[in-house]
This record gives structure tokens, sequence and C-alpha cells, in this order.
């Protein structure tokens, strides 16, 4: 055979040149290939833009989220009121940047939290057939509950507080990705790949982290956007109810409830936490779609 | 000047083969039960009898060719000997070790003496992982060598193989069907391993590339001095590569023998059939067809007595009441059929 | 006395839209055949020998996937590429019909395998269900399938692969076609089963006096069954010769090639096999001079710059080659290995 190279050194030199060029090129497609992602590029953007404004917007900000200037209720945006205040006399930015703190911690949590455990538990059940039976009828069991009535119950049961709210989201979000782990690594434990690595002598552990979990994580990444999205949602839905984040401390959805009263003369506590909140799930359900495209090893060329 | 390399190899595998038995295959037997949503409650559920009672040996450094046509057990065989799949009966001794009762651990040591080589070069090969680390994974497993070894001897193995070194860092779908299944070949030599098993290698690939993977698993038996349990249905290949041959219908053996043995000399009317359906590639020759009649049928519900004696132009009462015991007819030639009693 | 042609593809071009731009998967095919005759096409996967049969076909999209050009001539007459859509439809079915390799997923699995025979036939034919239906029995009486009667009320899932090839080819002769196109039937299929399909497509073949197409990559088929064969590689023909000659005398290296590295079931076991170095270019990359130069041990510096075309070299034998008369002459030190 011709393509067997006869002198060893060569063959190294190759080896090691093909490595340096290979850095090199990742480098350069890595960058490429990201800007070239319109879903990753605007999606990514507004996060970076909603993160900047959560982790720098209370600094920038001159007032007290907490401060009551009655004799300021309900400006009308501008003045000194950029956004305006509302009932209480709060400012509307100040609220929103320390709000945003709140969802986004909130959604971010859940969405790490609810992916591990769900990638533990879809993992398991499609691993071991036993326990498949028993881990995916308790997940039908919580789906068949509507989310927002479950974590209102949880919530209410646990009592309102930040951290509370995270536990009943993520008991929420657990199902949703252990089904979809689940059904991804089904159809990756069924590849001829699996059997080979089995038939290497690899420990169940090994096999199903090291092969089957990476295959799961392109479905993984996108559910775990849409997540992040949903749980953004949730928890302002919650707060609007009165059943999230607890009253005086500012979250999207906790400014929405308080200009629910004041809508048809406030219009601008509906509409600014409103945007952040449309900007957020639409911000994160770009990133979502692009990072499927990009993970995808079959589009690297 | 391959023939003069090749000589003395073969005249040691001559030497060996009468004493060392590696693997002794002991009666056995695979049921699939069929699923139902219920019918685990189900005591007598049925069952796909995909393999029964089969026996066999390998010896060291040979190849052992197993054909048959679809569904005749020879993939099961073949998957059930590296415990892919639990068998349901039967021994299979290892240098004195039965494979099928050892613990997890026992069979860890085992499988990196016995390797695989599968059919598919498109699935059996993580579409994640780059071609390095895929070859590396082996010697992880098996805490073979030191760590920054591993590079040298993925290396060594790629060359041997026939691979480049700037393809260290490929994904598998860069690559041919012919080249994956070069790196399926590297990834089971890379252990060192002293058998390996072949299920249809060449099986998915074009003719001019089959040529290509069957000379380069030959060198390698040679360079390594493997044993092969060559999967196969197509027979001229099988012939080709293997010194003994296995013929399997509806999960038996019904006939093994050395390879021009049974080529020159098919005994049971099964193995003769199937040799006279192979297509020859000369125009000239027209071979008289061997007829069967009818199909092959369910192994849900195989045959009572011989299990070919529906199709069996030469069937007889009592094969169809008596399961053929297999006796040898000539030095290293068995049949399974009540004609040679 | 010469031998009624049935159809001949004349400088036929197959050009695919990717979204890379044209990919042409035929490039300057031409041939024939001849009433009553079984030509073989043969090729490694990606030689476009099934694109070919589909082009004659037209079955692909030709408003947004393919382009063809040049001319498919049916009956010395009419050019296949030229008929309205609706003409088409009625000539496939009736006058040329199709095999498949995979038969299950060409059959619809849930209606039964009478009631689609019936369809063909009430496709192209002015016949009631119950007349359709009974010629549906004989034509699985015809294949050879046991007791038509009971089978025709069955469904796909319950036949085995061999009885639904059979049911297909029973569903293509339903017209009693002119011209049956058979890609890769017999692939899917087990060796004895195999053999009795081909017994079944030689026996059609006689008795309806039926130009059969025969596309497939077995060497050892084509034995068997075909009169005349065309050996494709990557979208062009590199030789047509008749059945005696492509094996005892073929002139392309690529032919040669393939003729010896199948191996033989009374070869050496000892030696190696002969081997073709490298692999099939992709079409997007199509070597520049002759296509099968990069993998020719004959390449010569004429061959990798300029392409040859396909050329008579007598006895009704044609070769895409510079170099087929040295090489012929070399023959004894080609087939050393085979």
């Amino acid at each position: 055979m011709q393509v067997i190279q006869e002198d060893n050194s060569t063959f190294q030199d190759d080896f090691k040149q093909a490595k340096k060029r290979l850095k090199k090129q990742q480098k350069q497609l890595l960058f490429r290939r990201i800007m070239r992602n319109r879903g990753i590029v605007i999606g990514g953007s507004t996060m970076i833009f909603l993160s900047l404004f959560a982790l720098f917007g209370p600094l920038i900000v001159s007032y007290d989220p907490y401060e009551m200037i009655v004799t300021d209720r309900l400006k009308a945006p501008g003045g000194d009121y950029l956004l305006g205040t509302d009932n209480f006399g709060r400012d509307l930015l100040t609220r929103m940047a320390y709000g945003a703190r709140v969802s986004l911690s909130v959604g971010l949590s859940v969405a790490l939290l609810s992916c591990l455990l769900g990638m533990i538990i879809g993992l398991l059940a499609s691993y071991f057939r036993s326990l498949d039976n028993i881990l995916m009828r308790i997940c039908d069991g919580l789906m068949a509950i509507p989310g927002v009535l479950l974590a209102i119950a949880l919530v209410a049961a646990l009592g309102p507080k930040k951290e509370n709210v995270i536990i009943a989201l993520t008991i929420v979000f657990i199902p949703n990705v252990a089904r979809v782990v689940r059904s991804a690594a089904i159809v990756v434990r069924e590849e001829t790949y699996i059997e080979a690595i089995r038939a290497q002598g690899a420990k169940t552990w090994r096999i199903i982290v090291l092969h089957i979990a990476p295959n799961t994580v392109a479905p993984l990444v996108v559910q775990a956007s849409f997540i992040f999205a949903d749980a953004i949602i949730t928890e302002a839905a919650l707060s609007f109810l009165g059943a999230g984040i607890p009253a005086p401390d500012p979250s999207w959805g906790n400014i929405l409830h308080d200009g629910k009263v004041v809508i048809f003369t406030a219009w601008w506590m509906t509409v600014f936490p409103g945007i952040l909140i449309v900007l957020s799930v639409l911000g994160l359900n770009l990133l979502g779609d692009g990072i499927r495209d990009y993970i995808d090893p079959h589009t690297t060329k | 000047m391959r023939q003069a390399e090749m000589a003395p190899d073969r005249l040691l595998k001559e030497g060996a083969r009468q004493e060392n038995v590696l693997l002794d295959v002991q009666g056995l037997t695979k049921h699939f039960p069929v699923k139902g949503s219920l019918d685990a409650f189900n005591r007598n559920r049925p069952s796909v009898k995909a393999v029964s009672n089969v026996s066999f040996q390998l010896f060291e450094g040979e190849t052992f060719g197993l054909v048959g046509e679809s569904g005749c057990g020879k993939s099961t065989t073949g998957r059930t000997l590296m415990r892919l799949i639990e068998p349901t009966e039967g021994k299979a001794i290892y240098r004195g070790k039965n494979i099928f009762e050892q613990s997890s651990k026992e069979l860890r040591k085992t499988r990196e003496e016995i390797q695989m080589v599968f059919q598919d070069p498109y699935s059996s090969l993580n579409p994640r992982k780059r071609i390095g680390s895929i070859l590396q994974e082996p010697l992880i497993i098996h805490s073979i060598g030191k760590r920054n070894e591993h590079t040298d001897r993925v290396m060594d193995i790629m060359q041997k193989v026939g691979l480049l070194p700037e393809q260290y860092y490929r994904f598998p779908h860069e690559f041919s069907g012919g080249q994956r299944q070069r790196i399926g070949l590297a990834r089971a030599l890379i252990a060192n391993p002293k058998l390996v098993i072949c299920d249809e290698p060449v099986s998915a690939l074009d003719v001019s590339i089959q040529s290509q993977i069957i000379n380069l698993l030959k060198r390698m038996q040679g360079e390594f001095n493997l044993t092969y349990l060559f999967v196969a249905h197509d027979i001229s290949v099988v012939r080709h590569i293997s010194d003994r041959i296995g013929v399997m219908y509806l999960g038996n053996m019904v006939e093994v023998a050395p390879t021009d043995s049974l080529i020159q000399n098919p005994l049971h009317p099964y193995t003769k059939a199937l040799l006279s359906a192979v297509p020859i590639p000369n125009p000239r020759i027209k071979r008289e067809r061997i007829a069967l009649k009818g199909e092959i049928p369910s192994p849900l519900n195989p045959p009572a007595g011989c299990v070919f004696h529906t199709r069996c132009p030469f069937a007889t009462d009592r094969c169809k009441q008596e399961v053929p015991e297999s006796r040898e007819m000539a030095p290293g030639h068995t049949v399974a059929c009540h004609l040679y009693d | 006395m010469n031998p009624e042609k049935l159809l001949e593809v004349k400088r036929l071009r197959t050009h695919f839209k990717t979204e890379t731009g044209r990919v042409t998967a035929v490039d300057d095919v031409s041939f024939h055949v001849n009433k009553g005759e079984i030509l073989g096409i043969v090729g490694e996967s990606g030689c476009g020998k099934s694109v070919t049969s589909q082009s004659i076909l037209r079955l692909f999209d030709e408003k947004y996937l393919v382009k063809y050009e040049g001319e498919i001539i049916f009956k010395n007459e009419i050019d296949l590429l030229k008929l309205s859509k609706a003409q088409m439809r009625q000539a496939r079915g009736n006058e040329i019909s199709m095999i498949f390799q995979d038969p299950l997923s060409s059959l619809n699995p849930v209606l039964t395998i009478g009631f689609q025979i019936a369809e063909a036939i009430m496709l192209h034919e002015n016949t009631s269900k119950e007349e359709a239906m009974a010629q549906a029995v004989e034509m699985l009486r015809l294949t050879g399938i046991p007791s038509p009667e009971k089978r025709v009320h069955d469904y796909p899932h319950q036949l085995s692969g061999g009885m639904r090839q059979r049911v297909m080819i029973a569903m293509s002769l339903a017209c009693k076609p002119r011209l049956l196109i058979a890609d890769e039937p017999t692939t899917a299929l087990d060796v004895t089963i195999q053999s009795q399909i081909l017994d079944l497509i030689e026996d059609i073949n006689k008795r309806f006096d039926m130009g059969v197409i025969f596309i497939t990559h077995d060497l050892g088929v084509v034995a068997e069954l075909c009169d005349r064969v065309v050996v494709m590689y990557l979208g062009q023909i590199v030789e047509e010769a008749d059945i005696y000659n492509l094996f005892e005398n073929p002139k392309h290296p690529y032919t040669k090639g393939l003729i010896q590295s199948i191996p033989h079931m009374d070869g050496d076991r000892e030696e190696e096999l002969h081997v073709i170095a490298g692999t099939v270019p992709s079409l997007e990359n199509v070597p520049v001079g002759c296509r099968f130069a990069p993998r020719c041990q004959f390449a010569d510096e004429q061959c990798n710059s300029q392409a040859p075309e396909l050329r008579g070299i007598g006895d009704g034998q044609k070769v895409r080659c510079w170099h087929a008369e040295q090489i012929a002459e070399r023959k004894e030190e080609v087939y050393a290995t085979s």
C-alpha cells in the first residue's frame, strides 16, 4: 500500500504540523462560524446586553429600589425619572435593573439545575431499563399538572422566598429535560459505537458520561434555553399572581403585578418590564437555536 | 513476493493449529423473548430462537469463517461471545475460563483480548469524537501504557492500517466508508488483542475498497498473530480469508470444515444449495443450481427435528422428528445431517 | 441482421442543483438497449448508475432539482426528454417500468398487494376493478408466488423480502412494458433468494421479449444474467462490451481492476487480492483529464491533462481510455493476481 509511509520521523513531523495547523484553523473557524450564525449573534448580544444591565445597571442608577417618594408617585417617563416611577414613588428604571438580577438569576439557576438533574434522570432512565418505567411515570405525573399551577402549589407549600421559587420551578421543568435527554439517549444507546465501546470493556459510567451524555447535549442546550426563557416567564407569572418573589423585592413580574392596578394611568409600568421579558425570551430562543446548529458536528467542514 | 513473506506464518499456523484451542464454544443457545406490553407476567411467552446449541472451536492463529443467510444467527453468535448479548445457555471457554460466567471485572480483562470489528462503518464510530480520541479510548479503558505514550501508540497503529497522521484530528464524518473501516480495525487492534470478531466487516463496502480491507485484515493477522472469527454472508469473501468455515442455518451449525474441504466437497444439502447459488463472475460457467423450495421458516417457531427439513430435497420422516447429531465425516469435517448416519 | 434498438440514450447529462452549485451526476452517457436484451450497468456507489436509470424515467423533480441534456430515444421515435409531463406519466409503468432495491419501502404498507397491483393496471388500462384484481392474481402466479388467490389479500409486511421483490416485479409487469429497469433488485436479498429472482427476471425477459436494464455492483450477478454490459465510473461510461469480452478481454484499467479485486471461488487463497488504490473522488471535484487517472497504475501526462472520449475498439466494444490497446497487451501481467 503506498499510503503507508515507511519513515516514522516524517510521520511524526506530519502529525505535529497537522496539530499546529488544526489549532490555528480551529480558532479562525470558531470565530467565523460563530459570526456567521445569526441566532448566536443576535440572541447572544441580546443576552449580553441584558446581563450587563443586570450586573452594572444597579451600580449606575442613582435611586434606591426600595425608597418610596410619595410625592413622586406615578410620574411619567422623562424628567428626573428616565422611565417614570411606580405607584409607590420608586424609580422604575432602578427597580427594573434590580429586578433583572432577580429574574435572570432565577431563570439561569432553574435552567442549570433542572438540566443537570433532568439529564441525570434521563440518562439513568435510558440506560437502565428497570428504572425507566418508574422514573418516566413520575415525570408523566408531574407533567400532567399545568406548570404554573404546580409551581404555585409548591411555593405555597415551601413559602414565598426566592430560593423556594427556584426549587419549585426546577421541579416543574425537570420532567421536560428528562424526557428530551432520555429520547436522545435511547437513540444513541442503540448506535453501534456504543456497542463497540462496550465490547472494549468500558465501565457503565464511562459509557454513559463520556459517550452517551455528549450526544444528548445538542437537544439539551436548546431545551435549556427554552427553560431559561420559560422560567423567566413563569417567575413573572408567579410574582404577578403574588405567589413568587415576596413584595418589596423587585422582579419583572413584581413590577407588572404592581402595575396591573394602574395600567390605564401608568402604561410605562407594564410596557417597560414587558419589553425586557419579551427581549430575554426572544434572545434565549434565538441563542438556543443558534447553538444547536453550531454544535452539530456534521456542519463542521 | 508477498507469498514468500506469508509462507512461514502459514507453516507456523499449521503446526500450532493441532494443539492450541483459543476459544471453545459449547452448546451456545440464545433465545430472545418477544416483547409485548403485558408479557412480563406471562411465563411461557414466545421467543425467537436465534441460536440453538451451537458448538465450535477456534484454534490459535486461524481464521474461522461463519456463513449463513440473514437471520441464521451468525451475528448473534459473535455478539454473544463478547457478551454484548447475554447467552441463554452454553459455555465459551477462553484460556480455561468460561466467558459467560465471568464477573464484570474479569470480563473487562477478557475484552482486552477479544475485540470486535463492526459491519456499519458509519454508525460504529462516535460522530462527536476525533479519530485520535476514538483510538486512544481502549488504551485508557484498559490502562495500557502511560498517557504520554498514547499518542505514539495511536500514531503507530494508524500508520499500520494505512491512515495518515494529519487525520488524527479529523471527525469520522470526514472519512469514506473504507477509511472508517480502517479506523474500526485500528481501534480493535490497538489494545493488542488475541482474538478479533469481525462482524461483516466488508459487506457495506464497494468492491474495490472491499479488497483493500480484506488484504489489510490478512496482513494484520500475520503481523499481530491474530485469531479471527469472521462472520459474513458473502461466501467468496469468507472462502478467501478463512482457514475453516462453519455454515449456519436457522440458529444451527449444520456443517464445519476446513475451507477447501467445504468448498470442494460440501456434505450438507443446505451447504450444497448455498454454494450453488453464489453467482460466479465468469459468463462461460453456467453452474447447475440446486433450487431450494420455499423460504426460511420463522425462528419464532422453527421446525421440529432437523430445522432444514422443510426445504430439503432429501428429507425423510426421520428428519421431521429427530434432531441430527453432528458427526465427523473426514478429518475436521463435521456435518449435522441424517443422510450421513 | 441488426437487432432492433428499443432504447437509445444519447449524450445524456444529468445536472443536480445543490447548495454549493451544480453537480453533474451523469456526464455524457450514451448507450442503447436492444429488444429482448439484458443490459447490465455496473459500477460502485456514486458512479451514477442509479441516476442514469432514474433519468430515463425522469423521476427527479425537474422544477427545482435537476436538469437534463441529451436525448433518450424510445422505440426509435420518441425522445423521452421532450415528452410532456402527462405523456411521460403514460409511458411510466405502461411502456417502461422499474423495480428498486428495497421492496419494502417501495410498497405502501397500508394497502393489500392485490390492490396495489390492480391499481397499477387500472392507471393505464380501462378495466373494471374485478378484472384488474383477476389480472393481479395472474401476475402473482406468473412471478412464482404460491397460492396467489390468497396472497392478493396480504399486506406487504406479511411477506418475506424475496416475496416482496416478486410482488414488485408482478406490479411492474402488470402493463406488459417493453422495457424493465431493475435497480439493484437483489442486493438486499440472500443468495439463495437472489438466484430465484435472477431466474425469474431471465424468464420474463425470454417470455415477453422484453428489454431489461439491470443495475448492479455485483460482477457475479452480471456474468450470470446479462448479455451486454456498460461499466460506469464517476458519472461516465468507461467501457461497453458484450459479456464475454468484458470478462475475458477487458480493455479499461478500471474494469480490469474491478474484475480482479473480487475474490473468486477458485482463486488462490494465499495470494493478496488485487487492489485499486485510493478511493472514488467526490463529484464536486472531478479530476481534470481522465477521471480514473488518479487511481490508475498506467496513468501518464496525457491522462492527467486530457479527458479521453468513449471510442469504439472493435467487436462492439467501446472504451474511454487513451492507452487501451497498450494496456490490453499487458494482459498476462495484470492477470497474474486473479
